[in-house]
């Protein structure tokens, strides 16, 4: 059996703008990704427990509020806390590019913007899996 | 991270060292057939709950009810959430947690959303096998959620000691057509979403269409109506699966199921073993005009299993 790449697409925080976020979980089902599709309003703890129950590769935060420096960092924290450092976070939403950098350094994969195209984050997902696991 | 170390963070309750052995078993790695090895005998007699019905009844949300309801009263739950894969990409779009919220207040919950793929024993032998990693975790109940169309009906009744099936009041005009299936898997039944008109007649059409199946002293299958978004009887429908846990292991019926399954598992897997290994021969095949019966014949020769024509007849 052939390993499927297994990614978490979350909504975390208040805002209420899910249709990118479900754009994306059924482009990378296309891909061939096994997607895990948990909604609004996700608390970073519930994000944390998810990824850990489902055993993802990938977490895919979609993050349009504003709240993108509190949120990342705090999903980052939750997961090494339960010894999960392998899992690549990844997302998108309206994030300004010097924020981007930032989060990068602290250990962020891509963070993607408005316009993107969807094949861009799969290809971006299949790359870093393919290097990353064997 | 290594194997033994997993085992070892297994044994002692690590829920990612149960998620990573799911994924193993899942995946069919060798590791993980490994452990479904070692785990065999240490296993917990966990009750096995299936819930099925078509698309869109309310599976999910009566589940987050039901797993709330069970957190309460046991100490693990386990809970496999089934939605199908894509034959074409082999993507699956994992949905059943967006409705299952109350599960993130109870800690001792566990829920895994698993995808259908396109294994060759099918769905029971993925599933059979995620439901034994639960069960060497220690679940004392693992409820199994799985949309109820074609060959999954057969396999979720075969892999759980107990099917509820969950319809709603609009079903009672097709009840006729699902005869042959759902109807005939349900040891509850369920009409959800019963606040809509037409709940009663539904309920009627099921009990009617249950009264021809039933033999003499048999208990009568029963039909409640719910409302999960309401929190409607969802006591009585725990309540019910509660009871016919109780009857299943009062009458013995749940031994003979639980052995039942195990050759069923053997059948399975061998069927699967068989496959793999003729796999090479069957690439290897002449395209020429050959009924299908003598080319399988003819590979059958060469692993020197000896086929008898007579055996068609047996079953």
């Amino acid at each position: 059996m052939e390993k499927k790449i297994r990614v978490l697409v979350a909504k975390p925080g208040l805002d209420g703008h899910d249709r990118g976020a479900k754009v994306i979980a059924a482009a990378l089902t296309d891909a061939g990704m096994e997607v895990i599709y948990t909604g609004l309003h996700q608390t970073p703890e519930k994000i944390v427990r998810t990824a850990i129950e489902e055993d993802v590769d990938v977490i895919g935060l979609s993050v349009l509020s504003g709240a993108h420096m509190s949120i990342f960092p705090k999903v980052m924290e939750l997961l090494k806390k339960e010894g999960k450092t392998d899992i690549l976070i990844t997302g998108g939403g309206i994030i300004p590019s010097e924020d981007m950098e930032e989060l990068n350094k602290l250990g962020v994969g891509k963070l993607f913007g408005p316009g993107t195209k969807s094949s861009e984050v799969a290809e971006y997902i299949v790359d870093w899996h393919s290097k990353n696991r064997k | 991270m290594k194997y033994e170390e997993l085992f070892s963070d297994f044994n002692r309750g690590k829920k990612t060292a149960l998620a990573r052995m799911i994924t193993l078993v899942d995946n069919e790695e060798p590791e993980g057939i490994e452990f479904l090895k070692e785990n065999y005998s240490k296993r917990k007699d966990s009750f096995r709950l299936g819930i099925t019905g078509p698309p869109g009844v309310g599976k999910s949300s009566l589940l987050n009810h039901l797993i709330d309801y069970f957190a309460k009263k046991y100490e693990k739950v386990g809970v496999i959430a089934i939605d199908p894969s894509s034959p074409f990409t082999g993507g699956a779009l994992l949905g059943d947690r967006l409705r299952m919220n109350r599960a993130y207040e109870n800690e001792n919950v566990f829920i895994r959303s698993v995808a259908s793929r396109g294994s060759l024993g099918g769905l029971s032998t993925s599933t059979e096998n995620i439901s034994q990693v639960m069960e060497g975790f220690g679940m004392d109940i693992i409820l199994i959620e799985t949309v109820g169309v074609g060959q999954s009906e057969l396999d979720i009744m075969e892999i759980t000691d107990a099917v509820v099936v969950v319809l709603v009041p609009e079903s009672g005009d097709s009840i006729q057509a699902m005869k042959a299936g759902l109807m005939e898997i349900g040891d509850i039944f369920v009409v959800n979403k019963s606040d809509r008109e037409g709940s009663d007649r539904a309920v009627e059409f099921i009990k009617s269409s249950l009264s021809f199946k039933k033999k003499e002293n048999e208990r009568e299958i029963p039909v409640i109506k719910t409302s999960a978004s309401n929190e409607y009887n969802i006591d009585i429908l725990a309540m019910q699966i509660e009871e016919t846990q109780k009857l299943l292991i009062e009458s013995g019926a749940l031994k003979q199921k639980r052995e039942n399954r195990k050759e069923k598992e053997v059948k399975d897997i061998l069927r699967d073993m068989f496959i793999k290994s003729i796999d090479k021969h069957l690439k290897n095949m002449e395209n020429i005009n050959e009924s299908p019966y003598e080319k399988a014949n003819k590979i059958l020769q060469k692993t020197g299993i000896n086929f008898t024509e007579d055996l068609w007849k047996k079953r």
